[in-house]
């Protein structure tokens, strides 16, 4: 028998993979070009979109639809500030250590969690969220229920001057975006990404094909938990002020997440990328409407969850067959 | 024809892209007992879903009383005087044997079968009527989805598959009630894999292969060559 | 000891809450994130129909509960009855969008003030028992519980119309063919929970404090009752929400702060020592 080779790029992702190169580039060099304040929106697009993504993986790829990763962008901004402030860590340098504290933490989560299903899941996740929200809210010596900033003996020992802060905290937003969005990639393109997508469309049948299904989900979960904790501690580092209600926000580590994966296309990688431009276009949009916008987004999502469940990328890719990343699957006699 | 209870006209059933049926037509008379036969996947069960409203069809496509009904949903069939007795029997696991037959009854037509009429037919139900659905046996669980369909009235009983999973003799002994279905004054079209059954229980059979009428007749007038021929295509 | 009585008073009002919740997931696997929010608009509703009518707040209960029920119907017949399936993920947006929707509709309209339901001279009266002395409007929404749960029992497994709930869980395809319209049951177990979840609400706005915010948290006190108690049994959903209430009312005690944590606790403990919950209906 020949020997055959999959091949995972169409001419629509070399187009995306080219875009995106540019793009780093491009994008690398923001501080040389853009405003500073601009700077930090895009940061924020970038923590919006890193957010997403994992979301997007845990839900729309491994099936386990949490509405509680407010948990863990609250034990990374918690962590930060408790290792940088009690230990005397570098925040930089404490960044990778969230992480793996929070992947620790998410494994005894996971066990317990894993024992509900579906809908019940999801609540649950929510309530391990306001345990950690209760917690911190506890901890006087991080500020208790209204929360500390960051010394500024601290803030000062970062970086060399304001200016090269905020490009640190700008250059580390994007190293963490491009390290994300590429973790995706592989891990999609790899037999771990097809063993997901197969779970994805039939639990019962990846199990009986031989996928490991609850290895494969936590380790999806607890990765997931670790790179959410990280830009959690990212997020608050730039606002240098940490607070229970804020860390723990369901409204804006959640509910922003979720719709913006759901609106943007759910279990495609684009989806989230699109999801946060239209997200931050709409803000820009209805900025002055509090309580409005928050509605105008659940009534889109709502309707996009009707009437169009595979979202903005969804349509365009199914209409035009794109794809922006090397993601297919196909077999070539080599 | 004077007497058709059912009319089927040029049907057409799909499952996504797979044309199931291709301008399938057949009568049913009343007060007859009509016979499906075809092998495996030829289309009988899918007529008889589409007949009682479980798939999309023309509203022309199917005449009930010479009224068209193709496009009315199942429910609002049973209402008409079409009850379904579903391949698998798929009794109700959460209720009792009796409630399973008191909700076959839910619409609360106006005929001759109740529960004491039911009881009657299957007195081994009535002996169980407390259990738990799932407690029956295979034949007895296909009695009581019977029974649950007669509990509604119909003018016109659809049975698929009735046989499937039973030994021969509760097979005769399910059968052996049909003649007493049928002096109720209710026409019954049987989905029936077992041929012979089927030959011996029906005024008429329609025999179905890859989704077309390959033969129909009375079961005297049909030879077993020419059964053969239709039943494989041949 | 009071406290501890006051866990349980308290227990059976989580049990409403959970009732409404449990119902909904029994007849077609739903699980509605608006729940709270819509108990949080049951009492907005009694604010406006007390205050426009003049009616005390157990009075409103005759016009608060039709309301819900309706709107029950009509989400579910014009909304929600679309994400019914095997997918989970759409009727877990499109009832997280609603959640939403409803917490900033309720801010925009009432904004964020707390408000508080008046039962007039009820509020204050109280029953001696032994050495305690309980309020007479606890013991009122506790016995409101029960009847509640009662009533769904009976609803359930002793009429026609449970029959028809229990049949279209189990296989809503046949359930049509026995002439069950599975759009309108559907629904209608949607106008149940909500006229639940109207009596839930009106009592809880009279108890406490509300404002558009506590949503999200009597959907998880009522989420822990069910697990608790065990899926699938209504009278385990009391339990659970007593053993809730219980927990709370212990953690409280300890400190203040802990209230709702201990709740959270004894929901974890539950979870890793007896996921099933404390009194499962074997589900065949």
């Amino acid at each position: 028998m020949s020997p055959v080779r999959v091949v995972h790029a169409t001419p629509a992702s070399r187009v995306g993979v080219a875009v995106a190169m540019v793009g780093l580039v491009a994008l690398t060099a923001a501080p040389a070009w853009v405003a500073r304040s601009d700077l930090r929106l895009m940061a924020e697009i970038y923590s919006y979109v890193v957010l997403a993504s994992l979301w997007n993986v845990l839900a729309g790829y491994a099936g386990l639809v949490s509405v509680g990763q407010q948990a863990y962008v609250g034990f990374g901004a918690y962590a930060l500030f408790a290792l940088a402030m009690l230990a005397g860590v570098h925040p930089l340098a404490a960044l990778p250590l969230v992480g793996v504290a929070a992947a620790v933490v998410a494994v005894p989560v996971a066990a317990l969690m894993f024992r509900l299903r579906g809908h019940y899941f999801a609540i649950g996740t929510w309530v391990v969220a306001e345990v950690f929200r209760l917690i911190s809210a506890q901890l006087s010596v991080l500020g208790g229920g209204s929360g500390i900033s960051l010394p500024v003996s601290i803030v000062i020992a970062m970086a060399e001057g304001r200016q090269m802060r905020e490009f640190m905290i700008y250059w580390i937003s994007l190293a963490m975006l491009a390290a994300v969005l590429g973790a995706i990639v592989l891990l999609l393109r790899s037999r771990h990404g097809l063993a997901l997508t197969a779970i994805r469309d039939n639990e019962l049948a990846a199990r009986s094909s031989g996928v490991d299904v609850r290895q494969l989900k936590l380790a999806v979960y607890v990765a997931c938990a670790g790179g959410t904790a990280i830009m959690g501690a990212l997020i608050f580092l730039q606002k240098l002020r940490v607070s229970p209600d804020t860390a723990f926000s369901i409204n804006d580590w959640t509910a922003f997440v979720i719709f913006i994966t759901v609106i943007g296309g759910i279990g495609r990688v684009e989806g989230p990328i699109v999801g946060t431009l239209l997200f931050f276009a709409l803000r820009q949009a209805l900025t002055d409407l509090g309580s409005i916008y928050l509605m105008t987004l659940g009534a889109i999502a709502i309707l996009v969850m009707l009437f169009a469940p595979r979202g903005l990328w969804g349509l365009l890719a199914d209409r035009f067959g794109w794809q922006a990343f090397p993601l297919a699957r196909r077999v070539q006699a080599s | 024809m004077p007497d058709a209870l059912l009319e089927v006209d040029g049907l057409d059933a799909f499952y996504g892209d797979f044309q199931a049926l291709f301008r399938v037509s057949l009568t049913a008379q009343a007060g007859a007992v009509t016979a499906l036969i075809g092998a495996n996947g030829a289309g009988k069960s899918t007529l008889l879903k589409s007949v009682a409203g479980l798939m999309p069809a023309r509203a022309d496509a199917i005449r009930f009383t010479r009224e068209p009904v193709g496009h009315l949903p199942a429910h609002a069939l049973v209402a008409r005087g079409i009850a379904m007795v579903p391949e698998g029997r798929r009794l109700f696991p959460s209720l009792s044997v009796e409630e399973n037959l008191l909700i076959g009854g839910q619409l609360r037509r106006p005929g001759p079968c109740n529960l004491a009429r039911v009881y009657d037919l299957f007195p081994i139900l009535s002996e169980r009527r407390a259990l738990p659905s799932t407690a029956l046996s295979g034949g007895q669980q296909q009695m009581c989805a019977i029974g649950r369909a007669l509990m509604a009235n119909p003018k016109l009983l659809l049975c698929d598959e009735i046989s499937l999973g039973l030994a021969p003799i509760v097979i005769r002994e399910i059968y052996a009630r049909l003649p007493a279905i049928v002096a109720d004054g209710i026409s019954v079209i049987i989905v029936e894999q077992d041929i012979v059954q089927a030959l011996a229980a029906a005024d008429h059979v329609y025999c179905l292969q890859e989704g077309r009428v390959a033969l129909d007749g009375a079961p005297a007038a049909l030879t077993r060559e020419a059964i053969a021929a239709a039943y494989f295509g041949v | 000891m009071n406290s501890i009585v006051q866990g349980v008073l308290i227990g059976g009002l989580y049990a409403m809450f959970a009732a409404g919740l449990s119902l909904i997931f029994g007849v077609m696997r739903l699980v509605n994130i608006a729940h709270g929010d819509l108990i949080v608009l049951a009492a907005y509703v009694s604010l406006l129909v007390t205050q426009s009518l003049g009616l005390d707040a157990l009075s409103s209960l005759a016009i608060v509960v039709p309301v819900m029920a309706a709107l029950g119907y009509a989400l579910q017949r014009g909304m929600l009855n679309r994400t019914l399936g095997d997918d989970l993920l759409p009727s877990l947006l499109v009832t997280f969008g609603l959640s939403v929707i409803i917490q900033n509709g309720l801010l925009e309209f009432f904004t964020a003030d707390s408000r508080r339901l008046q039962a007039g001279a009820l509020e204050v009266a109280s029953v001696p028992l032994g050495a305690l002395s309980l309020g007479v409007l606890p013991l009122i929404q506790f016995a409101a519980s029960i009847a509640i749960i009662g009533a769904l029992e009976l609803l359930f497994y002793r009429t026609a119309w449970g029959r028809a709930f229990r049949a279209t869980a189990d296989d809503p395809t046949v359930a049509q063919l026995m002439g069950l319209d599975t759009r309108h049951v559907f629904a209608l177990a949607m106008a149940l929970s909500l006229a639940v979840v109207a009596v839930a609400g009106i009592f809880l706005a009279i108890r406490t404090n509300f404002d558009p915010a506590i949503g999200p948290a009597r959907l998880i006190f009522g989420f822990e009752a069910v697990i608790i108690g065990g899926l699938g049994s209504l009278w385990g959903t009391l339990a659970g929400g007593i053993v809730l209430g219980v927990a709370q009312a212990i953690g409280a005690q300890l400190d203040p702060g802990w209230q709702v944590l201990a709740g959270h606790v004894a929901f974890l403990l539950i979870l890793a020592l007896r996921p099933q919950g404390l009194f499962p209906k074997v589900q065949p």
